[in-house]
């Protein structure tokens, strides 16, 4: 049976945002303060349980309350209210390098760091090596830190963080270090951690990367729980918000700048899928044809516009995309509804599920809508190939 | 790092549940707090070595800084108030105070202790902000480590108070030393008490540690460090102003030490009672301390948003 080692019960933070800073400023406005104070909730009423082993990732847009909950797993911040329970270590790697001093050399500054991350000087005695190691930085150890590139700063910052043993391990967003090689490096350390059953909690806006290590994903938007569950589930919600966001930036935009005011108004109202027989479904055949007809209604009437379509993996990754400017087609002017069509003669694609999307755009480029689930397709085939496409690969021997 | 998924599981299963950061309640608390800051004795000795060691690393003469002040002190007052306002005793003339060079050195390296426990300990927390919002450590480490780096510098101090009786060939002897310990934990547990408090103030009014720059200054000359307790005893003659005097920590410690290392004044009028007036404070500073600490664990959980 999992164990729970975090247990997040109804907990709300509020912030008081004083406009005063001064004793003047409060002298003055001393009996009225309460007009010169702003309340703001970074965290409403999250109830969250992370049992032992998991690893979770915690996404949402900016200012979600994403670290400020991290910061309270961590004992960082205080709850106004609720509380946070733990069981077993914990270590946060909220800022690498964090207690590093500048005057001080490598060595030095990897068992401060080491200690202050939780780890004992024996226990960093006997990893100084491998730390040194993993960071490549072995001929710098005996410089100051403040002669270090940046990125040798960082790499012997995440060394020694991923050196400590910790049974919770908060990360914010402190993964995409270093250049290719040690990003493999850390991403490998965290999947070594998975393995020794230890929990991970890891804030990030790389969700490729939720969808590549996460065993759960919580979405945070406006200091509360949208969305808990499997990645997928939770990633296509928050992509969802990020798309109402735009759109609502969009249709602001519209509204305010006078000159966007020339930007006519279009939107993709449906995107269907179409077998060879013309009906519409929503799962086909791998290497059938198919066609793609998206459905445009517009109030003004649009000349030299752009019309496409994309399909995307329920992870979200973008695996195809195409539009009337790219296949150099003209458009034809159109006010009101229209539909157009786009035909695929051998749809090579492989087994799985993936949503198609529709996007208009004007002359210039500039999106002006795009329905992000259009609508879903699956995809079937006979089970001889994995990935997202579909190559129909045979085997024999080499004729030499 | 061989714990596999199961046997983590198993232990994790077998801890209590234990609630994020510092925990409230005034005792449990307290004893809470003791141990806390006891499982990071580690992190503190490295943070000590951290402050002595990037102190003065770059500079050519390095520690050496760290004694020129006292020493500049030491040559300042001993000439404008020993030799030009005559405090110093010199043959043929009444009054003055014997030893002079080794009574004012005395009451400095009490003093330095004192202010530098106070003012480093004031700013320490704000002086930490990038440690604290970042990573939860018992706060009361980044006050308790201005404490060690400054007891460092009073101990290199104190050996040039040492030599320096030596070679005045008065060397104290005997149950004098006795004072030593006695003072030395009651400024050590005054000054942290102060200290503590002061620092988890100062996040809340920056305007704190500008005040403390000048009260330490007045304090400074209400402490019998560069004139003797017996002048002012003179003066005030058992007024209350007297009594309040000797209530100050300070003066008790400084004299305690005068006791000490100045030979040369065992005829001077000393407080009466000394022992037992120390032991008192001693007392109530631990008092002051243990109120102090609970004081900052109450508003140490609002640093990280406040700094």
């Amino acid at each position: 049976m999992p164990t729970p080692v975090i247990e997040i019960n109804d907990i709300s933070k509020r912030f008081v945002i004083r406009k005063e800073k001064s004793l003047k400023e409060r002298l003055v406005n001393f009996g009225r303060s309460n007009l010169h104070k702003d309340d703001f909730w970074a965290l409403r009423d999250v109830d969250l349980t992370i049992e032992s082993g998991t690893t979770v990732g915690l996404i949402g847009p900016n200012g979600s309350g994403k670290s400020t909950l991290l910061k309270m797993i961590s004992g960082i911040l205080q709850p106004t209210s609720g509380s946070v329970q733990l069981r077993g270590r914990l270590a946060a790697l909220l800022e690498l390098g964090a207690g590093f001093h500048p005057d001080l050399t490598g060595r030095e500054n990897v068992y401060l760091n080491a200690s202050i991350l939780g780890l004992s000087r024996s226990q960093t005695d006997q990893y100084f090596d491998a730390i040194v190691d993993f960071s490549g930085i072995e001929q710098f150890i005996d410089t100051q830190v403040k002669f270090y590139s940046s990125g040798m700063y960082v790499r012997l910052a995440f060394a020694v963080a991923v050196h400590v043993d910790p049974d919770i391990l908060l990360v914010d967003e402190v993964l995409a270090v270093g250049d290719e090689p040690f990003q493999r490096k850390c991403m490998d350390r965290i999947r070594g951690f998975q393995q020794e059953g230890r929990t991970i909690v890891l804030v990030t806006h790389a969700l490729d990367q939720v969808a590549e290590i996460c065993d759960r994903a919580v979405v945070l938007e406006h200091g509360s729980v949208v969305a808990d569950g499997p990645p997928r589930d939770a990633l296509q919600v928050l992509r969802k918000g990020f798309e109402q966001t735009r759109q609502d930036d969009l249709e602001r935009e519209r509204a305010s700048v006078p000159v966007a005011a020339e930007r006519p108004h279009a939107v993709v109202e449906r995107v269907e899928i179409l077998d060879a027989q013309g009906t519409v479904t929503t799962a086909v055949e791998a290497d059938a044809p198919l066609t793609v007809r998206v459905h445009v209604s517009s109030r003004d009437r649009l000349e030299g516009w752009i019309v496409g379509f994309g399909l995307e993996t329920s992870s979200g990754q973008t695996i195809y995309g195409t539009n009337s400017r790219l296949l150099g087609v003209s458009l034809p002017a159109v006010t009101g509804q229209a539909a157009f069509d786009f035909s695929i003669a051998r749809f090579c694609v492989g087994e799985g599920s993936y949503t198609v999307h529709g996007a208009v755009a004007d002359s210039t480029g500039a999106e002006l809508h795009r329905l992000v689930e259009g609508t879903s397709v699956r995809v079937a085939a006979n089970g001889s190939e994995v990935g997202v496409v579909h190559l129909g690969a045979t085997l024999a021997p080499a004729s030499a | 790092m061989s714990h596999d998924h199961e046997s983590r599981s198993a232990h994790l299963a077998s801890l209590e549940l234990r609630p994020a950061g510092p925990r409230a309640g005034f005792l449990r608390g307290t004893i809470q707090s003791v141990r806390d800051i006891w499982a990071h004795r580690e992190l503190l000795d490295l943070l000590v070595r951290r402050e002595i060691k990037a102190r003065y690393k770059d500079s050519i003469l390095g520690f050496f800084w760290s004694l020129a002040k006292p020493l500049a002190l030491l040559l300042v007052y001993y000439v404008a108030i020993g030799k030009f306002l005559g405090a110093e005793r010199v043959p043929g003339r009444e009054g003055g105070i014997p030893e002079f060079a080794i009574f004012i050195f005395t009451g400095l390296t009490a003093w330095q202790l004192f202010s530098d426990i106070i003012l480093g300990g004031t700013g320490s927390i704000v002086a930490n902000a990038g440690l604290i919002k970042k990573v939860y450590v018992p706060r009361e480490v980044f006050p308790l480590s201005v404490l060690g780096s400054s007891l460092f510098n009073f101990t290199i101090q104190l050996g040039i108070l040492v030599t320096a009786t030596v070679v005045s060939g008065a060397f104290p002897l005997g149950q004098r030393w006795l004072y030593l310990p006695l003072a030395l934990a009651v400024l050590i547990v005054f000054a942290s008490a102060l200290a503590l408090l002061l620092s988890a103030v100062n996040v809340y009014l920056r305007d704190v540690q500008y005040l403390v720059e000048i009260v330490i200054m007045i304090l400074f000359w209400g402490s019998p460090i560069v004139y003797s307790w017996g002048l002012v005893h003179t003066r005030l003659e058992g007024s209350l102003l007297d009594t309040l005097y000797l209530m100050n920590p300070m003066t008790l410690v400084v004299v305690a030490f005068q006791r000490v290392f100045w030979v040369g004044g065992d005829g001077e009028a000393t407080p009466d009672s000394l022992t037992i007036r120390l032991l008192v404070t001693l007392g109530i500073s631990m008092l002051l301390l243990w109120v102090s600490q609970r004081i900052f664990a109450r508003l140490q959980s609002n640093f990280a948003q406040e700094l």
